[in-house]
């Protein structure tokens, strides 16, 4: 295992650190594991509090800021954080309109945060709701499994929930639209290689030079099925096609991520954008923003995920607005 | 004879104790199906359970089930850390202000803790998770105290069941859990959190004996 670490044990605590080190405007809890933008708590917002495993960054450490989290709860690589760092969160980002949760689909998450809202209810009163993000179209039956995975959806969510709770929207309207963009949108992910958890010190799995992972998730799990390495513009399809099968995604303006894994140049990036493109043109969806760039990774994992969003004027509107956070930033 | 809570400590260290040894058993359990942690989170909350223990001594089994609960919550992470959590702190709500548990009152706790479980995981019988060895290991006590058997026996029917529910997973395809994105791929394995709840009540069946 060759790593930019100082040991597997350390890895979460120093990465905080340098994020401290590199944002002095954001607020560091080292004891909780929680990263703050550095004027919460906003009095009359809405708080939005993320979390999850660490080795998916800049998700969501990097999402917090000016119109987006205000707070984001970092786990053990790979493994849900605990009910008290986000009760902890919970209590110091309430500027008196309530908390809202953001929950990526897996078991140990959900658990975590729904022990986390029982909790702040029984303690302190504030009020918290909860959206659970599950956007991941590998997982296709949902009856007999634990649902469909949160992924690359979590990252325009928290941009567009962030901006509509930075304009002052109260709890109920900043949870009905967190709802919303969840419905709207889908996501697929491929792996070329797997990825290494620092405390494991080898790959989660074997992966042939030339074969790939449709269908991954976030945490080096297997995917859908195990293919040969094709080139980029078979690989956009089997990733596009299964999302445009999912949802009528036709002729509404769609905001469109093209995420990095975490082991993938952007010139490669940017060869799978241009293949996704000319998919969607062809199948009619009308792309009215793009971001292209590791913003939900699987540590050095190599390949990258599609998420299609299907916007309108006010998604639009919202994805827009100022944000000024160490991973995404305009308006400001 | 009841379960005091010097009972219910011993109990508590010994299954620390089980867990540590097996530690690389339930974590290969859990790679071949899972996330690879389960031993790894189980010996590092069993440990700060101990230390817990050590250092604040509770009085009635009520408190030592809060203790034991809150510590597994906040030490473990996961999927096991809320679910065995929620099972101490049922426990404890349910043993109330007791000074020591009688074997219906054992058994009351115990299964508040199984419901506590099944209310937290929405997992049901069947499902290739730790209810699948819990579930039958409560029926088993249940019933046996039902008969006039002693606390003792009773446990001992509950452990004989939990290790009976624990090898009923291994042909299952699991439906909760991280198991569950591997569909058929999921069976002829043993779900790591059945073994883990064999232990427990193994463990309980040992110290009351």
């Amino acid at each position: 295992m060759k790593k930019l670490i100082n040991s597997p044990e350390g890895v979460v605590a120093d990465a905080l650190a340098g994020i401290a080190a590199a944002h002095p405007g954001l607020k560091i809890d080292y004891a909780n594991r929680v990263i703050y933008r550095g004027d919460s708590p906003v009095a009359g917002k809405v708080g939005l509090i993320s979390g999850g495993g660490s080795g998916h960054e800049p998700l969501h450490g990097g999402f917090v800021g000016l119109g987006m989290l205000d707070a984001a709860c970092a786990g053990e690589v790979f493994t849900s954080p605990t009910p008290d760092q986000m009760l902890a969160a919970t209590k110091a980002v309430d500027g008196g309109a309530g908390v809202l949760h953001i929950v990526k689909n897996y078991t140990g998450d959900v658990m975590n945060f729904e022990m986390a809202a029982e909790l702040a209810a029984a303690e302190t009163g504030v009020a918290v709701k909860s959206i659970v993000v599950n956007d991941d179209v590998a997982v296709q039956d949902s009856l007999y499994t634990a649902g469909r995975r949160g992924v690359g959806l979590t990252v325009l969510l928290e941009k567009i929930v962030g901006a509509a709770a930075e304009q002052g929207r109260d709890l109920d309207s900043v949870a009905d639209l967190a709802a919303k963009v969840n419905s709207l949108g889908r996501s697929m992910g491929m792996a070329l290689t797997s990825c290494i958890v620092p405390a494991a010190g080898k790959p989660t799995f074997d992966l042939p030079d030339d074969q790939m992972e449709i269908g991954i998730g976030i945490h080096g799990e297997p995917g859908r099925h195990r293919v040969p390495l094709a080139p980029a513009k078979e690989i956009a399809a089997q990733l596009v096609e299964p999302i445009l099968g999912d949802l009528d995604f036709t002729g509404a303006p769609a905001i469109v991520m093209l995420n990095g894994m975490g082991g993938s140049p952007l010139i490669e990036l940017y060869v799978m954008y241009g293949e996704v493109k000319a998919i969607l043109d062809k199948a009619g969806v009308p792309v009215a923003r793009t971001l292209v760039g590791n913003y939900i990774t699987s540590l050095e994992m190599a390949g990258c995920s599609v998420t299609v969003l299907k916007a309108d004027d006010e998604l639009l509107g919202l994805w827009d607005a100022p944000v000024s956070t160490p991973a995404l930033r305009w308006g400001v | 004879m009841t379960a005091t809570v010097q009972t219910l400590t011993n109990w508590l260290l010994s299954f620390r104790d089980v867990v540590e040894e097996n530690k690389q058993w339930l974590t290969e359990l859990d790679s071949a199906i899972g996330d690879a942690d389960h031993g790894i989170n189980m010996a590092r909350g069993m440990s700060a359970v101990a230390d817990k223990l050590t250092a604040t001594a509770p009085a009635t089994p009520g408190e030592l089930g809060k203790a034991v609960g809150m510590t597994l919550v906040t030490t473990v992470g996961g999927a096991s850390g809320p679910l065995y959590g929620t099972f101490f702190l049922r426990f404890g709500v349910a043993a109330g202000t007791a000074e020591e548990l009688d074997a219906p009152g054992l058994g009351a706790a115990l299964r508040a803790g199984l419901d506590g479980v099944v209310a937290r995981g929405k997992g049901e019988i069947g499902d290739k998770t730790m209810v699948d060895a819990m579930a039958p290991a409560l029926d088993a006590y249940d019933a046996a105290v039902a008969s006039g058997s002693s606390i003792a026996e009773a446990a001992s029917a509950a452990a004989a069941a939990a290790a009976a529910g624990r090898d009923s997973t291994v042909p299952l395809v699991a439906r909760k859990g991280r198991a569950s994105y591997l569909g058929e791929r999921s069976a002829d394995h043993m779900d790591p959190g059945s073994a883990s709840t064999a232990f427990l009540f193994a463990t309980l069946a040992e110290t009351l004996r």
